[in-house]
């Protein structure tokens, strides 16, 4: 094996125009992806003048919303908040059909509940028990983590140490525990509601996602309210509130003493597209670059069809099974090497330009830009090995490079250009090798948010590495299919 | 390794055209060995078939007792010129080898080395599809000399050589069998093959004609004609023709003689009083032989 990969490699290196289009591919990759980036600007107009605002980092480093209505008291050690929620109502307002009327009515993933928080800063620590529109009663904290936990109306979260014990009970005396988390030091302990936007997604007459996200609020009605260990008055605020917002979206409190009525707007979750422009938009060339990179890969096996040089390859190793696993280990090598010199140019110095044009940025951890700027180079490579396999299947260089743009690219273009109804789009990000660009996301869709999660905006059907399998097992296949066929056929 | 190559019962078609049906033939060491045959005979296809490129229907190749494409390192073994044009023409000659040599576990050292021998040294380094016809077909004997093999075909070798070339490829076709190496020559034209092969397999429509030594065939060619070289040609023939001869005209000054031994004709030709400057065995050549040869088998048809 190891003189027949030296002997590809040999072959690939020694060929003038296949290094060119190599740094042709690099050159496009991270070209293209940077004048996206620089075209990409982002205004803000506001009451602060045209500043935008800072969004809110979460404990975990996301991008999050920390937008709610908060009745709280102090709670400098240990402690605990019980309630019973007996009522939830709300507001939307001019919901389809008609998008003409405010209407009763309450979102799936209006929130009310109870809450121990760091702060009242935006994006601190907290964890919460509570009862949503449509979800039933559930259990979060830190914003990413969610529980489902039955649908009790009874909710408690008490604090002993650091270590913070979610319950629920059906009837205020036998409790269930959901989970613990962790929150020492003093923080603040209370009752909350909040109530995100009400999504919906159409699609343009010319293509193109129009998503509308339009103003609700819920009223949450708390019964048997104790609490122990809290210090302090009661105290009502809008976490994150702003001045000059829309009346519905302000906050209420009202204490009866036996119970409590708390109006809200907002959210406390993941923040979705909202979370700033995602690291990925700076690899916008990869698709270009991958025109490239397809037309290299398969040149590199149908070249010596068209010259008849196969033959003197096959006479060289006439086992023939090493020949096409070698000529893809080199193709592979050079794609992911390239890749990965044009991913970490395009990555950092894209979001460079991008922050010099006011955008933010979703923020992401090092090991998840990492797994981008990798994962591209990887996508590439493996993309590279399935066009190489449809050369050596197809032993003619229009015809293979025509079927791996319509098995790779033509699908993923389908998809994120929502030219397509949004169900199809996703079973094609499933079903074909253009599931591997789910590599790329950095953000992830949150099954607690309602939000925008659709391919035109890029968010995938499958997760990152899940994507990337499926490309593979194309890549694998074809190339299983393609030394077959190798084998059986004459030169 | 036992340097034979043995061709048994091959058969192919490609379609509706039979390529190979039941050719057969063994290929010695220490000899060059000729294959000739019209266009279309079926040497390319038994010499693909020989090196695995092509399956047959039925029948075997088999080279030192095993088959092609088992073989480790086949370039060691068995070294073959099948497509001189097989080129990527933006590599360079000398790369050309290098993929070759890499692919044996061999070097640069002997990819020079082989250069050297077919006299490409000057033009390694340029691109392979500014060569001409010529030195493609040295790259393409350099690429079968790659590996030293005992075995050595060559398809239509002398294609596009100029003269200097074909002597040149004479000499080392020659040489090669000298060393003890089998060598196999492909040739639609059988004065190419002229003082080179020391034995000859006719193919003819996917099969065998025949399978001689070169000498053998010569002499049963010749066999008991004798050539004349006279002026008085007209003269002669009458002559030799009333002493019941039949005679052929081979040149403006020459005649074969045959039906009558070289005393005979000496004879008649003093008594019509005949001037002739020699009366020789007639040496026939290897197209003489070829042209019987073809002759009598489709006389067997």
């Amino acid at each position: 094996m190891i003189p027949l990969l030296r002997s590809e490699w040999t072959k690939f290196r020694t060929v003038r125009g296949w290094i060119a289009g190599s740094i042709v591919a690099i050159l496009l990759t991270a070209g293209v992806g940077l004048l996206g980036a620089a075209g990409s600007v982002r205004s803000c107009e506001g009451p602060n003048g045209n500043v935008c605002p800072e969004i809110p980092i979460g404990p975990g480093g996301q991008a999050v919303v920390d937008r709610f209505s908060f009745y709280h008291r102090a709670l400098p050690g240990d402690g605990s908040i019980t309630a019973r929620v007996t009522g939830v109502s709300g507001v939307i307002t001019y919901p389809p059909p008609g998008h003409d009327r405010i209407v009763p009515g309450v979102v799936p993933w209006a929130k009310v509940g109870v809450m121990v928080k760091r702060d009242l800063t935006q994006g601190s620590a907290y964890a919460a028990v509570m009862v949503t529109g449509d979800h039933g009663t559930r259990m979060q904290d830190d914003f990413v983590n969610d529980l489902a936990a039955g649908r009790d109306p009874w909710v408690r979260l008490s604090r002993t140490g650091d270590v913070l014990t979610g319950a629920t009970s059906a009837d205020g005396r036998s409790w269930r525990v959901v989970a613990t988390t962790r929150l020492a030091g003093p923080a603040v302990i209370g009752l909350f509601a909040a109530s995100p936007c009400d999504v919906t997604l159409g699609q343009g007459s010319l293509g193109g996602v129009v998503g509308a996200c339009r103003l609700t609020n819920v009223t949450g009605r708390f019964e048997d309210v104790s609490v122990e260990g809290a210090a302090g008055t009661w105290t009502h605020d809008d976490v994150g509130g702003e001045p000059g917002a829309p009346s519905l979206s302000v906050g209420s409190a009202r204490d009866w003493g036996s119970a409590v009525q708390l109006t809200g707007s907002g959210d406390v979750a993941p923040a979705g597209v909202d979370g700033g422009a995602v690291i990925e938009r700076t690899l916008s060339g990869v698709t270009i670059g991958l025109i490239a990179v397809i037309v290299v890969a398969v040149l590199f096996v149908t070249v010596e069809y068209r010259r008849g040089l196969i033959g003197a390859t096959l006479a060289a190793t006439p086992g023939r099974t090493g020949i096409l696993p070698a000529k893809a280990a080199v193709v592979a090598a050079v794609t992911f090497a390239g890749g990965l010199v044009a991913a970490a140019i395009a990555v950092p110095a894209g979001l460079r330009l991008m922050r010099a044009n006011d955008n933010a940025i979703a923020p992401v951890t090092t090991l998840t830009g990492v797994r981008v700027i990798v994962g591209t180079a990887a996508l590439l490579a493996v993309t590279a090995v399935l066009a190489l396999a449809m050369g050596a299947i197809f032993r003619r260089s229009a015809a293979a490079v025509i079927a791996t743009i319509l098995l790779v690219l033509l699908p993923q273009l389908l998809a994120t250009a929502s030219v397509i109804p949004v169900a199809a789009a996703e079973w094609l990000l499933r079903l074909t090798p253009a599931a591997g660009f789910a590599i790329q996301q950095s953000i992830p869709a949150y099954p607690q948010v309602e939000d925008y999660s659709v391919p035109a905006l890029g968010y995938y059907p499958l997760p990152p590495w899940g994507g990337f399998a499926v490309t593979c097992l194309y890549a694998a296949a074809a190339l299983g299919a393609a030394i077959v066929l190798l084998r059986r056929r004459d030169a | 390794m036992d340097a034979t190559v043995a061709v048994n019962g091959l058969r192919k078609r490609f379609g509706a055209t039979r390529a190979l049906d039941d050719m057969t033939f063994t290929v010695r060491p220490g000899t060059v060995t000729g294959f000739v045959g019209p266009n279309g005979a079926g040497k390319s296809t038994t010499m693909r078939i020989v090196v695995g490129l092509d399956r047959p229907d039925a029948g075997s190749a088999l080279v030192g007792g095993v088959a092609y494409r088992t073989l480790k390192r086949p370039l060691t073994h068995v070294g073959a010129l099948l497509d001189a044009s097989a080129l990527q023409p933006s590599r360079t000659g000398r790369h050309h080898l290098l993929w070759l040599a890499h692919s044996q576990g061999l070097g640069t050292r002997r990819v020079d080395e082989v250069l050297g021998l077919v006299g490409l040294e000057p033009a390694a380094r340029r691109k392979a599809g500014g060569y001409s016809l010529g030195m493609r077909q040295r790259l393409g004997i350099a690429a079968a000399l790659l590996g030293d093999p005992p075995v050595l075909l060559f398809d239509e070798p002398f294609n596009g050589l100029d003269p200097d070339g074909i002597v040149w490829i004479r000499g080392l076709l020659r040489s090669l069998a000298a060393d003890g190496r089998a060598v196999l020559v492909s040739s639609h034209l059988m004065s190419e093959l002229q003082d080179v092969a020391g034995h000859l397999v006719v193919a003819g429509r996917g099969r065998v004609v025949a399978d001689r030594d070169v000498e053998d065939l010569i002499a049963a060619a010749s066999d008991g004609r004798v050539g004349v070289r006279t002026t008085a040609r007209e003269d002669a023939m009458e002559a030799l023709a009333r002493a019941g001869a039949t005679v052929t005209v081979t040149g403006p000054d020459t005649l074969t003689v045959a039906g009558l031994p070289g005393a005979g004709t000496v004879a008649a030709l003093t008594a019509a009083g005949v001037p002739f400057a020699e009366v020789s065995a007639h040496r026939a050549t290897l197209e003489e032989a070829y042209m019987e040869l073809t002759r009598e088998s489709v006389e067997f048809r």
